[in-house]
């Protein structure tokens, strides 16, 4: 941060709002039969409605409408009947020179969100709202000041956007960083979006202001566009709390305008200022009707709604009493059932979580998570001793990497199977071999316990459990 | 013939005095060639449209091959449609895949659009024949078509007159006999006034009835696309085949088209008709009296005529005024010279590599844009901006609920309402162009069913000795098109003959 706040920065409270917009993973566009792919040849799923073609017009996804029904739902919104707007402003992304948007009757309103670390965040409201094209200027370091000309791709003109507009609840860049994770995996548990942020899935817009710590009233807020990850979301906010906590002290006062995140730069610039914003000319769209989802849709989309992210942290810890980092792992990443399948089939929860943690997610990019009841008895197999916990790693690197089951896997990798009678055989034989080290450690000298599992892999060719070594030694002398 | 095929002028005929009903009956029976109907209207367009201007361009081979293909499914015993070799003209509003559409405006000339208008592939379906793209005020913003970009359309009953607008290409082509049919566009009385200044039946249907999709949008909440007909019965056949839902406009009602030949010459009797005394209020003496005589007709013929008051009427203008214009300067904000159309270059437009995109809208659109088009964009930017819209926008759309209150409950005491569809007959060109607001009470009767998404037929009424024409306006509520057209059957059953061919 190049910004060195003058006075402690303790002095301060950081007050976000942000502002997410989330492609919705429609078959369609919002308001054409145009697929709604990314990643296509430029100008490829274009049609005369998204095109903005003159004559042309528009037809509401229901798919769209009922994907926001269902954020509404998991952010507790009210959902209401609500009608479009348009917003007028020429842009050359935008092919009809207004936006088709919702203005003061959106479709869900006052709702909240809650995060893992606890504590809601209030939503304003989520709305439907077409997306524009996509512009890239040519020559001129990308600058539009400086560019030979500009394209302009159209294939994301229309498609479907729900805008999640949270209350300036959040109170630092952690928060708003924990907010929009805890989003992201609302959005995607619903099915509303694939929550890619690198593709522009959801994009976040910060509103960011500082007041007196104690202060009731709202200093004036920043809107930095542009946060494409949540490590920008978190740099840029901290940037810009401190920039503004440096122009109030020293004496300057905070203007409302609109600041580009700079990625490279590492700030924020100043962009349009606010003051002076367009007048949008908002008024009721003609060539739709007013959106009344009845009670038999709501009732159905309610009903088909998935387990939430929230609920399902709170099955996991109930069931498994994990760390709630680990927990906010496994459900991030899916891996809420696996271990819970693993569980119900007898698994040790405690192992089995380490091993979705550890082992499972890390190598989820490259492939599925295995079958749950191999899974399980992958976990059986080390918690009974069957595998030493290194080698229940090797086996199911193995699973995750070729498939197969677990006790064949074991087989092929030459990992025997140490029944406790035989663990025991080997304990018995390395205190008969060592009476010195035996008495030193029935004394209290329980660095000697090491010594005696070096000896008892030794024997085993390491079939021994560390850990089961230990549990044995310590029986024996009383411990 | 079919009841109330009576022609009120030389209109629709292709010069042979047929109708479209029974061109399209002979067409079917193969006792009548589509080529030569067709080749009977190129005849007429050849002999008066350098005078008329009535279309922007005549499609003679397009059309000449569309009418082989209507014969040809005669000859092979294929259903050919219900319009067979009926010529039917098309506003240059009415988007044609592949053939130039322009709203009379610089800013789209040489613009091809890449789909059809629904109403254009309904009509291609029946075997209609289209034979041209009519010609209109820009944008349909107008009434009497002098704001066209490409010259003004002359009325056919005199040359030195006005045929009305926006629709006037439309009215006029079907006037002198250049097709059989022709649709236009009505946002506040584009077809019918048009219509009744050149003495044929124009025809603005109830609001959601005729799918818009395809309509190059002027004011979206108010357009519709209507017919243009030599004959009652006529333009009944073809709202027949352009009505009924589209799943691509969303405005468009889920009902089935309605059936309106059928029940055409049931005649009046026990019909309930109100003249509507506000519309009555400052028209010509001859348009009032056009009125009194039309609802004698249907005295005569068994109705029950008698004045009812639509109160909220008088604030129609005013209210369309703020509502036309604040939707088309949204409607006409695409036309910025990025995608298509026309793009303003040169010194001050914003060319490549000076970053000024902002430019090149502003020069495309001053360039692209008449005075009449750039008047309301203004007039709707000022009335949709932030702090004048509840007095401007928000107010208008409170008129528009009281006028439809108004109506409503003028129809519980009538079937059927009457007034004039002008103020008076077709005015000189030039009468009104250096005053907007005369030009704009030129509407003054048709605007309110608009307001109120009802629909209206005019009928052509010449007054005795006049050589120019009237027109009479039956009103009806929403979905009352059947009604509507019996009662308009029956007026021009007992109207006063159309003077000899122009």
């Amino acid at each position: 941060m190049s910004a060195t706040p003058a006075v402690s920065a303790e002095a301060w409270e950081t007050v976000v709002g942000l502002e997410v917009h989330c492609e919705l993973r429609t078959a369609t566009k919002l308001f054409c039969g145009c697929p709604n792919r990314f990643g296509q040849e430029p100008n490829t799923q274009i049609c005369p409605v998204c095109t903005g073609q003159p004559g042309s017009l528009p037809v509401l996804n229901r798919m769209a409408v009922e994907m926001a029904m269902r954020i509404g739902v998991a952010l507790y919104c009210r959902i209401e009947p609500s009608i479009f707007h348009r917003k007028n402003y020429f842009y050359p992304d935008m092919p009809k020179d207004y936006q088709v948007s919702q203005y003061d009757r959106p479709i869900n309103i006052d709702g909240w969100l809650e995060l893992p670390s606890g504590g809601r965040i209030g939503i304003e409201r989520a709305h439907l709202e077409e997306d524009t094209g996509k512009i890239t200027h040519v020559g001129g370091a990308g600058r539009i000041h400086d560019a030979s000309h500009s394209l302009i791709d159209y294939n994301r003109a229309g498609v479907p956007l729900v805008e999640i507009v949270s209350r300036p609840d959040i109170r630092s860049a952690v928060q708003a960083r924990d907010y929009v994770a805890e989003l992201r995996s609302i959005l995607v548990a619903t099915g509303a979006s694939d929550g890619k942020m690198e593709e522009g899935s959801l994009r976040v817009d910060a509103n960011v202001s500082i007041r007196p710590e104690g202060s009731t009233e709202f200093g004036t807020r920043c809107e930095i566009k542009n946060l494409n990850s949540l490590r920008s979301l978190v740099r840029a906010i901290d940037y810009e709390v401190g920039r503004q906590i440096e122009v109030l002290t020293e004496g300057g006062r905070i203007i409302l305008e609109t600041r580009h995140w700079d990625e490279a730069g590492g700030r924020t610039t100043s962009g349009r200022t606010k003051e002076q914003s367009e007048d949008y000319r908002y008024f009721p769209e003609p060539d739709l009707v007013p959106l009344a989802p009845d009670a038999g849709w709501l009732a159905r989309v309610e009903a088909a709604m998935p387990v939430l992210p929230a609920a399902r942290r709170g099955r996991l810890a109930e069931v498994t009493g994990a760390p709630t980092e680990d927990i906010a792992v496994l459900v991030e990443s899916g891996l809420d059932d696996l271990v819970l399948a693993a569980v119900a089939a007898g698994a040790d929860a405690r192992t089995a979580v380490n091993r979705a943690t550890n082992e499972v997610a890390g190598a989820l990019e490259n492939g599925p998570p295995p079958p749950a009841e191999s899974f399980a008895r992958l976990v059986k197999m080390e918690t009974e001793g069957a595998l030493t916990a290194t080698q229940a790693k090797t086996v199911l690197a193995d699973m995750l990497r070729d498939g197969g089951e677990p006790e064949e896997l074991a087989r092929q990798r030459g990992f025997e199977a140490l029944a406790s009678d035989a663990l025991a055989d080997a304990v018995s034989a390395a205190i008969e071999a060592n009476p010195g080290e035996w008495e030193r450690f029935k004394a209290g000298e329980a660095k000697v316990a090491g010594f005696f599992v070096g000896q008892i892999m030794k024997a085993t060719r390491g079939n021994a459990d560390g850990g089961a070594v230990t549990a044995e030694l310590r029986r024996r002398a009383g411990m | 013939m079919t009841p109330g095929t009576h022609t009120a002028g030389p209109a629709g005929t292709g010069g042979a005095g047929r109708t479209a009903l029974e061109t399209a009956e002979a067409v079917r029976s193969g006792r009548l060639k589509a080529a030569d109907v067709l080749e009977e209207n190129l005849a007429a367009i050849r002999a008066r449209e350098p005078e008329l201007h009535a279309f922007n361009l005549v499609l003679e081979d397009r059309a000449r091959a569309e009418a082989a293909a209507v014969d040809e499914a005669v000859v092979a015993g294929r259903d050919p449609g219900r319009l067979a070799g009926v010529t039917v003209a098309l506003k240059d509003n009415l988007c044609t895949r592949g053939v130039e559409t322009t709203c009379s405006s610089r800013i789209l000339e040489g613009w091809l659009p890449p789909y059809d208008a629904t109403v254009v592939t309904r009509l291609r379906q029946e075997g209609a024949v289209v034979v041209g793209k009519t010609n209109l005020d820009e944008f349909a913003m107008g009434s009497s078509t002098e704001n066209s970009a490409f010259g003004p359309t002359r009325n056919p009953h005199d040359p030195t007159r006005v045929p009305g607008g926006s629709s006037g290409g439309s009215a006029a082509a079907v006037a002198a006999g250049f097709a059989g049919l022709a649709l236009g566009s009505d946002t506040g009385g584009s077809i019918r006034q048009p219509a009744a200044l050149c003495g044929v039946v124009g025809l603005k249907p109830t609001y959601g009835l005729v799918s818009r999709y395809g309509l190059v949008a002027f004011a979206s909440s108010l357009d519709q696309i209507g017919p243009f007909a030599g004959s009652v019965a006529d333009a009944a056949l073809l709202l027949e085949v352009i009505a009924g839902h589209d799943p691509m406009d969303s405005t468009s009602l889920d009902a089935p088209a309605p059936s309106l030949l059928e029940g055409l010459g049931q005649g009046v009797e026990g019909l309930r008709v109100g003249i509507v005394t506000e519309l009555m209020d400052g028209v010509e003496p001859s348009a009032a009296a056009a009125v009194e005589a039309a609802a004698a007709v249907l005295s005569a013929a068994g109705a029950k005529v008698d004045r009812v008051s639509v109160p909220a009427a008088v604030y129609g203008l005013s209210a369309y005024y703020l509502i036309a214009p604040a939707e088309a300067s949204s409607n006409l904000a695409r036309y910025d010279g990025v995608r298509y159309g026309m793009r303003a270059e040169g010194p001050g437009a914003g060319g490549p590599g000076s970053g000024d995109v902002s430019a090149m809208f502003a020069a495309t659109r001053a360039a692209g844009f008449g005075d009449e088009v750039k008047r309301r964009i203004m007039l709707g930017t000022y009335a949709l901006s932030a702090g004048y819209y509840d007095a401007y926008y928000g107010q208008a759309q409170r008129v528009r609920t009281l006028i439809i209150g108004d109506f409503d409950a003028a129809y519980r005491s009538f079937d059927v309402l009457l007034s004039p569809t002008t103020p008076g007959p077709a005015f000189e060109f030039d009468a009104k162009t250096s005053d907007p607001l005369a030009m704009y009470l030129s509407d003054v009767c048709t605007i309110p069913t608009n307001l109120a998404g009802h629909p209206a037929v005019t009928v052509p009424w010449w007054p005795e000795g006049s050589g120019l024409p009237l027109g009479v306006q039956v009103l009806a509520p929403a979905l009352g098109e059947a009604v509507m057209l019996r009662a308009a059957a029956a007026i021009e059953a007992g109207a006063p003959p159309a003077p000899v061919a122009p």
